[in-house]
């Protein structure tokens, strides 16, 4: 029975059993509804073994916001823990794994598949290519993202939640202080998920540098194309990093080296230094797409030329390189000394630098705009003076001498959500609403989308600031409960409220969806919002091939002097399309992945040995197939083309 | 297809010329992984604990055999490559089994020295320095043991189908591949091994 316990939570709890019966009772839902609707050969052949850029971009969408609710829930019950003194929600051990998690699934499991989804939509439309530069190679890339997803997420029913944190900082992330399975998952979750990121920074990369239509020089590249080509490169340098990390955290947990240890020569503060080496370019792997997407929105809706083209060129590629050269900033308490700690300092303040020249490009590009208020626009303009709050909070933290007071307080806690949520999740929010009638060739309801943005606002703000103000007055972050003569209960309350108001925002947005896909008109064009780059100049929604003649560009703003100066996109004629085949090896392969991941967590060696195997064999297979793609004929384009109304694009 | 006559095979389209590319990145990330466990191992160098330091486990001869073996197989593959650009099959074919054979030489090489090292008593757990030695030589090791299993896959492809525009590209993918293991291994003998014994 022994072999069994391995599987037992170590800290049960009804709320858990709960969860437990919700997934089962789910899972059977969805298989029986896929069987009476008839729907399996559907889900497979169009979905599940994909190659097309834009169905995997919608794959990651729908896991980003499915995550993005799974996280949201742990926000939820940490806001109510704290909500006033001495509650008893959440027992210490709970509260611990809570905060884990949401960490872990925001970042991991959310933020970065929002990000790539969009990457992986849009990219290759504004490029003018007909997709990524390896298809296949994407399709993996996904899953191998989705098995790490529920690796993790499967946790917290079978043997237990990592409880460490999500800066897992050793030793207390070592066997000794987290005995559970827990940080196993942390382990293989991100290991297997990294892995596929690493795979789409080379993919788009590629796709970037060598798949660009005809005249689009690097300089005429729309300015969300240009985010992901910087964040690519930092996705290159950045995740080895990350994966040395988790080999050395796992040979440490699972083969007992001495390696994050105390004793026997180990060095417990070097995973901090490893993780934040990787850390602090992640953060700007998220927030460089995001000042893309703004780019493109704030454009799009002054009816203005971005402004400052080369300087927003200049400034993010010097926040990439800034962007690993700061990372002790997170710990500038563990005693590196104040030379070290100085010339953290000043890397992490001069980042200030290029990020206030974007900011002002911004405001100038709206400077005598004919500015239209949509969703999109809505929650750009909020996410100016809302970032720079948090940009300078971040500067203040950035001071080594005075974090000795900020350390690890609600303050932190409070600046970096101040620049995560207006930065990253109002621009994902932002790029959803604009983009979905691309997507799914129907808008988003603009009422309900408003009342949702005004929720958004008015709750972040409620729920954030008053960290700020308890966090100077000494609360500590991931401290489970307070008394009630520190005096932070009122202030925690507001933020309670303030989260309950964010989670009503949010099942706004969800509804919306409903709604729209019931209500909006779907006679929108092809051009709904009046937009400037090339991927407003094929069909909504986009056809498998993308263009049915590849585009010629010859500005910046490709599709906008293609409406006003008249210049000719379309010069060739239709011929014949080469596209890639689907192919069923990447979910298999990542399904292999789970199982290897699944097993080494629980040290299942058998297991182990034999998934291993599977994987190369799948590779091995792969590396013999001999797949062609297929064409698409002449007649097959021209008549997709004449659904959409006879003027071919 | 678009095939460029203008190029040598490997270049041959432009899904040929993305394979490399994409091949030269994926590099670069190879590159930042290494470069990650040398800055561990630098670390972790005189971190020894209660265990024995380089100095006292490090042994020249096979680690000599080893770099010789190794360096001869970048040498061989390079001449693979030469002679699939002179379009003679055969020459490739030997020429690539001769890299797999050296290359599992010093494979074999490798373990013999992992198996005396547990002999006397270094193994992952005896300390930091010990740890992350092992777990550097052991990525390398593992970046070879793949090589070879791929190495194989090419040879029959390129037996059963010739040189074609794949294969020659998956061959000149893989000699760079190749070439890469031998620049990581030049760094491990100079700079774990001989200033170990210095």
């Amino acid at each position: 029975m022994e072999f069994f316990e391995r599987f037992a939570l170590p800290h049960p709890d009804p709320m858990i059993y709960a969860s437990m019966v919700a997934i089962v009772v789910v899972s059977i839902a969805i298989v029986a509804g896929l069987t009476y609707f008839k729907k399996w050969g559907y889900l497979w052949n169009e979905w599940l073994t994909t190659t097309d850029h834009k169905r995997i971009g919608i794959m990651y969408l729908i896991s980003a916001l499915l995550m993005l609710f799974r996280g949201g829930a742990d926000a939820v019950m940490m806001r109510i823990q704290l909500s006033s003194p001495e509650m008893e929600f959440l027992n210490a051990q709970h509260y611990n794994e809570v905060f884990t998690t949401h960490g872990v699934v925001m970042i991991f499991f959310m933020a970065m598949p929002f990000v790539i989804g969009l990457m992986n939509y849009i990219v290759p439309l504004q490029i003018g290519a007909r997709d990524v530069a390896f298809p296949r190679l994407n399709a993996l890339s996904f899953w191998m993202f989705f098995a790490g997803a529920m690796l993790f997420n499967i946790s917290f029913v079978v043997g237990g939640s990592p409880d460490a944190g999500w800066t897992n900082y050793f030793p207390l992330a070592g066997n000794e202080f987290s005995p559970t399975v827990g940080v196993n998952y942390y382990m293989w979750a991100l290991q297997i998920s990294g892995l596929g990121t690493l795979m789409t920074g080379i993919n788009f990369l590629v796709t970037i540098f060598k798949m660009r239509a005809p005249g689009m020089k690097l300089m005429k590249m729309p300015m969300f194309t240009w985010s992901a080509l910087i964040t690519n490169v930092i996705i290159i340098f950045a995740f080895p990093v990350l994966t040395v990390a988790l080999l050395m955290g796992t040979l440490d947990r699972q083969f007992g080296t001495a390696l994050f240890t105390t004793g026997s020569g180990g060095m417990d503060m070097y995973w901090a230094n490893l993780f934040w080496v990787w850390g602090h370019p992640e953060v700007y792997i998220l927030i460089l797409p995001a000042f893309g997407i703004y780019s493109e929105i704030i454009s799009t809706f002054s009816q203005r030329n971005l402004y400052g083209y080369k300087s927003m060129v200049g400034s993010m590629v010097l926040i990439s390189l800034l962007s690993f050269f700061v990372w002790v900033h997170h710990f500038f308490t563990m005693g590196q000394g104040a030379l070290t700690n100085s010339i953290f300092s000043i890397t992490t303040m001069a980042i200030a630098i290029p990020t206030g020249i974007k900011i002002f490009n911004w405001l100038l590009t709206m400077w005598k705009g004919k500015i239209r208020f949509t969703v999109p626009m809505l929650y750009s303009v909020a996410f100016i003076p809302l970032f720079t709050v948090g940009g300078v909070t971040g500067v203040m933290l950035a001071m080594a001498s005075a974090d000795y007071q900020y350390h690890n307080t609600m303050f932190l806690v409070a600046h970096f959500h101040n620049t995560i949520i207006p930065g990253v999740v109002y621009a994902m929010l932002a790029g959803l609403t604009y983009w979905w009638p691309k997507m799914f060739g129907f808008k988003l309801n603009e009422r309900i989308g408003k009342w949702a943005f005004w929720f958004n606002v008015i709750g972040f703000v409620l729920a954030f600031f008053p960290m700020y103000l308890t966090g100077l007055d000494g609360q500590a972050r991931r401290m489970y409960t307070y008394s009630e003569s520190t005096g932070f209960g009122p202030m925690n309350m507001i933020a309670f409220v303030g989260a309950g108001l964010f989670a009503i925002a949010f099942i706004l947005i969800a509804y919306n969806v409903f709604y729209s896909f019931k209500h909006s008109p779907r006679n929108i064009g092809d051009d709904p919002w009046n937009g400037r780059s090339l991927e407003w100049a094929t069909h909504n929604p986009v056809p498998a091939y993308n263009f049915a003649i590849e585009p010629e560009v010859e500005s910046s703003q490709a599709f906008w002097d293609h409406k006003q100066k008249k210049h000719n996109l379309f010069k060739g004629k239709i011929s014949k399309i080469h596209m890639p085949n689907n192919s069923g090896i990447p979910i298999i392969m990542a399904g292999i992945l789970f199982v290897f991941g699944f097993s080494f967590v629980f040290s299942i060696w058998p297991a182990v040995i034999i998934a291993a195997v599977a994987f190369f064999a799948c590779m091995i297979y792969s590396s013999f197939e001999n797949d062609q793609g297929r064409y698409i004929s002449e007649q097959e384009i021209k008549e997709t083309e004449a659904k959409f109304g006879g003027d071919s694009k | 297809m678009n095939i460029d006559q203008t190029k040598p095979l490997e270049y041959g389209t432009h899904k040929n010329e993305m394979n490399i590319l994409g091949f030269w990145i994926f590099l670069g990330a190879e590159i930042m992984l290494f470069a990650t466990l040398f800055t561990s191992y630098f670390i972790y160098e005189n971190r020894i604990g209660s265990g024995p330091s380089g100095a006292e486990i490090f042994e020249i001869t096979p680690v000599l055999i080893e770099t010789i073996v190794l360096l001869t197989s970048s040498f061989t593959i390079g001449l693979a490559i030469n002679a699939m650009r002179l379009n003679r099959t055969k020459a490739t074919l030997w020429f690539l089994a001769i890299t797999l054979v050296l290359g599992a030489t010093f494979l074999s090489v490798e373990i013999y020295e992992f198996i005396h090292y547990y002999h006397i008593g270094v193994t992952l757990q005896t300390s930091g320095f010990t740890g992350i030695l092992l777990t550097t030589l052991g990525t390398h090791g593992a970046h070879v043991t793949f090589g070879l299993f791929w190495g194989i896959a090419i040879f029959l492809q390129i037996k059963k189908r010739g040189l074609t525009l794949e294969t020659a590209n998956k061959s000149f993918i893989y000699s760079l591949y190749w070439h890469f293991l031998d620049v990581m291994w030049i760094f491990i003998f100079s700079f774990i091994y001989l200033k170990g014994m210095m």
